[in-house]
């Protein structure tokens, strides 16, 4: 039993932290989100020149990086490329390539209008038709990273295939989660590369679900971590009725209880993240165990810290708010906290 | 990162599984006060089997094994539904402690009949005047010496919240050996026979009607001076010692038994209640389960992540500081939904009530947890001014 990372992964971490905190500090996310094209597209080549977009890198390394991605909220679609994405064109040397290049930026387009929105019963739900010669029609609603993508993973009648973004129209969502917004995406007969056959694609999906699970948990305890540093950062300097706000226990024990949720939540994710590469019997329930308790920790963390931090964390000029609605985004993302507590009782009672 | 047994834990996993099924046959799990006899008769069996001290060092009669063992076997204990050694206080607090600080007369002394539970050693920190503000403690010991007894100390105060003081051989104790001194100074760390004229013991009766904990009085208690641990004023860092073992090492049993119950509480929920309802029908009643199943695995997985943070570095992680405040909040919440999911039936109690009263003892008794070994106050507390850094409350 041994719960420490490799020298490796440490060393990763170290490097994540440092790139973010000097290339993208949050007060310069929110500038870059808050006007357009919405993202920064230069990071793109740099996490290629990092190692990021590498599929050599396993699920633990991910889980490292984005944790950091999550502490930072990177303005680039990191989350929709490897978590999303990724699983699906594995089999194409040529597009694997791409993507460590730096060039591809590959999304998922899985959910339809008045369907379920699970990633793992999406090939059921799918109605994106595919004629003889490869071309799709129909739409996709609420696709992450839909306008900074340049493909399209979709989930069709004849498995998940690859369309260009010049070959799909693109209606943006209003998002509360501007370095995250989602997007519809329709497609009149688009060119099309088949990546998965219908037959596998229910295998794939629901190994891009455990993934995608294991790697919101990991951004979300990054989230929660940055809300609680935050917090016990302006609890130790802001001072009320002559002392720091953070020695009344009314405020610490706020703090303490986001800490304790972001811990347990940390815990669990390392173990899903394990339990995943490494196919264990209870994956599944780890995945849903992280992905619930991560998601409501950031949640949490970031409302204990707008509560500490006063009338400031409550304003626009702010950094919090982005976290929440990160948090608030991980949270609506791949099932509630609820949902996963009702595949848990399933498997165990 | 690996979370299976190496090929040496699985072999001591097995063997300790195996060993358990012969000789631990009683599976229901049982409320109330622990039978210390029956308990000191288990414990001595597992002393003879090599399953007691597996963490100590081999020069003090343990096997020196990792901590990694040590979990194991609590895991494997509470999945047997078997209880602990009943020396826990020895074991975990006076142990570690005796180690740390005590003399080679001392170690040679206490050590060896305390791992085989000859000895049963039991806790003098808490006073009606002073729980959580350990420090504040009153109980006097004066240095005198006399034609009759030579140099020693005399004990005179009171103590509080002792399980296993009525059939204890020995106490930790916390004195004030220095009145004038601030108050963390004048401290002092004593080992007293409870066999020693003066040392009464009343059983303080809780609200599950148990009386799982005791009062003892101290009255002239006369204490050789060679039974100090440390020096005259080094009682708080000594008592420093004893907490974080007990706060330390726990967690691990904590949660295994915790997943031992949680188990039965699944069980429960699967039959039909006294008033015929399934309560794992009830949407409710499942995502509550589900909580507490998650809950119990992060804890699980924190306790390993402490303890592996504590095998590279030989320092237990900072997260380890939150097991204890969760787990006795989950505990709580486990034995509440136990009882509510029976209906009007979990108002009965004792052999009236379903499984001779296991889950309404349970819920009763769990309203302690956060209030013994540091109150969810206080390792609020700590946490936020240990680890989080933030300035102190007081």
């Amino acid at each position: 039993m041994d719960f420490a990372f490799s020298e490796e992964q440490e060393l990763l971490r170290g490097s994540a932290r440092e790139f973010l905190a000097e290339q993208y500090p949050l007060e310069r996310v929110g500038e870059i989100v808050d006007n357009e094209p919405g993202w920064a597209p230069q990071s793109w080549k740099q996490l290629a020149d990092l190692g990021w977009l590498d599929a050599e890198l396993g699920l633990l390394d991910q889980v490292v990086v984005f944790e950091e991605a999550g502490y930072g909220l990177l303005p680039a679609p990191l989350f929709s490329a490897l978590a999303l994405a990724l699983p699906a064109i594995e089999r194409d040397q040529a597009l694997l390539d791409s993507l460590a290049a730096g060039e591809l930026r590959p999304t998922l387009a899985w959910a339809q209008q008045g369907q379920r929105q699970e990633l793992r019963v999406a090939a059921e739900g799918a109605a994106v038709a595919v004629d003889g010669d490869g071309r799709v029609h129909g739409q996709a609603v609420l696709v992450p990273d839909a306008t900074t993508a340049s493909a399209f993973v979709v989930v069709t009648i004849d498995g998940l295939r690859l369309v260009d973004a010049g070959d799909a129209r693109v209606t943006p969502r209003a998002t509360t989660d501007r370095t995250r917004r989602l997007g519809d995406v329709s497609f009149t007969l688009a060119p099309s590369v088949l990546l998965v056959p219908a037959a596998d694609t229910p295998a794939v999906l629901a190994a891009i679900e455990r993934r995608a699970l294991v790697l919101a948990a990991a951004e979300a305890i990054g989230v929660a971590r940055r809300a609680v540093d935050i917090a016990v950062e302006y609890a130790s300097t802001r001072e009320q009725f002559g002392r720091p706000i953070g020695s009344y226990q009314a405020v610490s024990h706020q703090v303490v209880d986001a800490y304790a949720a972001t811990e347990l939540a940390r815990s669990l994710t390392y173990w899903a993240g394990w339990a995943v590469a490494e196919s264990d019997e209870l994956a599944d329930a780890a995945c849903s165990a992280a992905k619930s308790s991560a998601a409501e920790a950031a949640v949490l963390a970031c409302e204990r810290a707008i509560q500490v931090c006063g009338g400031i964390g409550f304003t626009w000029e702010h950094v919090l708010h982005r976290l929440y609605k990160r948090a608030l985004w991980l949270e609506a993302f791949g099932g509630s906290g609820r949902d996963h507590r009702a595949r848990i009782a399933e498997a165990i009672l | 990162m690996d979370f299976r047994d190496s090929p040496d834990e699985a072999a001591f996993r097995a063997e300790l599984r195996d060993w358990l099924r012969d000789n631990w046959t009683d599976r229901a799990p049982r409320a109330g006060r622990p039978e210390v006899d029956l308990h000191r008769e288990w414990s001595r069996k597992l002393h003879d089997a090599g399953y007691v001290g597996l963490s100590w060092p081999a020069e003090y009669g343990g096997r020196g094994l990792s901590p990694t063992y040590q979990a194991i076997y609590y895991e494997e204990t509470a999945r047997a539904g078997a209880p602990g050694h009943v020396g826990v206080i020895g074991l975990n607090m006076a142990g570690p402690t005796i180690i740390a600080w005590g003399t080679d007369e001392q170690k040679g002394r206490f050590l060896q009949p305390l791992l085989s539970c000859e000895e049963i050693w039991c806790q003098g920190f808490s006073e009606p005047g002073s729980g959580s503000d350990l420090a504040g403690a009153r109980t006097r010991a004066q240095r005198m010496t006399t034609l009759r007894d030579g140099d020693h100390w005399v004990v005179n105060g009171q103590k509080v919240w002792s399980s296993y003081a009525h059939v204890a051989d020995w106490c930790i104790l916390v004195v004030r050996t220095d009145p004038d001194a601030p108050k963390h100074k004048g401290l002092s760390y004593l080992l007293v026979d409870m066999h020693s004229p003066g040392v009464e013991v009343r059983p303080l009766r809780q609200i599950t009607g148990d009386p799982e904990f005791n009062e003892i009085f101290f009255t002239d208690v006369r204490v050789p001076v060679d039974s100090m641990l440390g020096q005259p004023g080094d009682g708080w860092k000594v008592a420093m010692t004893t907490l974080l073992h007990e706060r330390g090492t726990l967690g691990i049993a904590l949660a295994a038994v915790l997943q031992r119950q949680l188990d039965v509480l699944v069980d429960l929920a699967g039959k039909p209640a006294p008033d015929g309802r399934v309560p794992a029908d009830d949407p409710l009643v499942r995502d509550a389960i589900a909580r507490e199943w998650i809950e119990m695995q992060a804890l699980r997985f924190t306790n390993y992540r402490m303890l592996s943070t504590l095998l590279h570095t030989g320092v237990p992680g900072p997260e380890g500081s939150i097991v204890k405040l969760v787990w006795s909040e989950a505990n709580q919440r486990l034995g509440k939904l136990a009882v509510g999911i029976q209906g009007l039936s979990g108002a009965l109690e004792g052999d009236d009530a379903l499984a001779d009263g296991y889950w309404q003892y349970q819920q009763l008794r769990s309203r302690g947890n956060t209030i013994e070994a540091g109150t969810s106050e206080i390792l609020r507390n700590i946490t936020a001014e240990r680890v989080l850094g933030l300035p102190r409350s007081r």
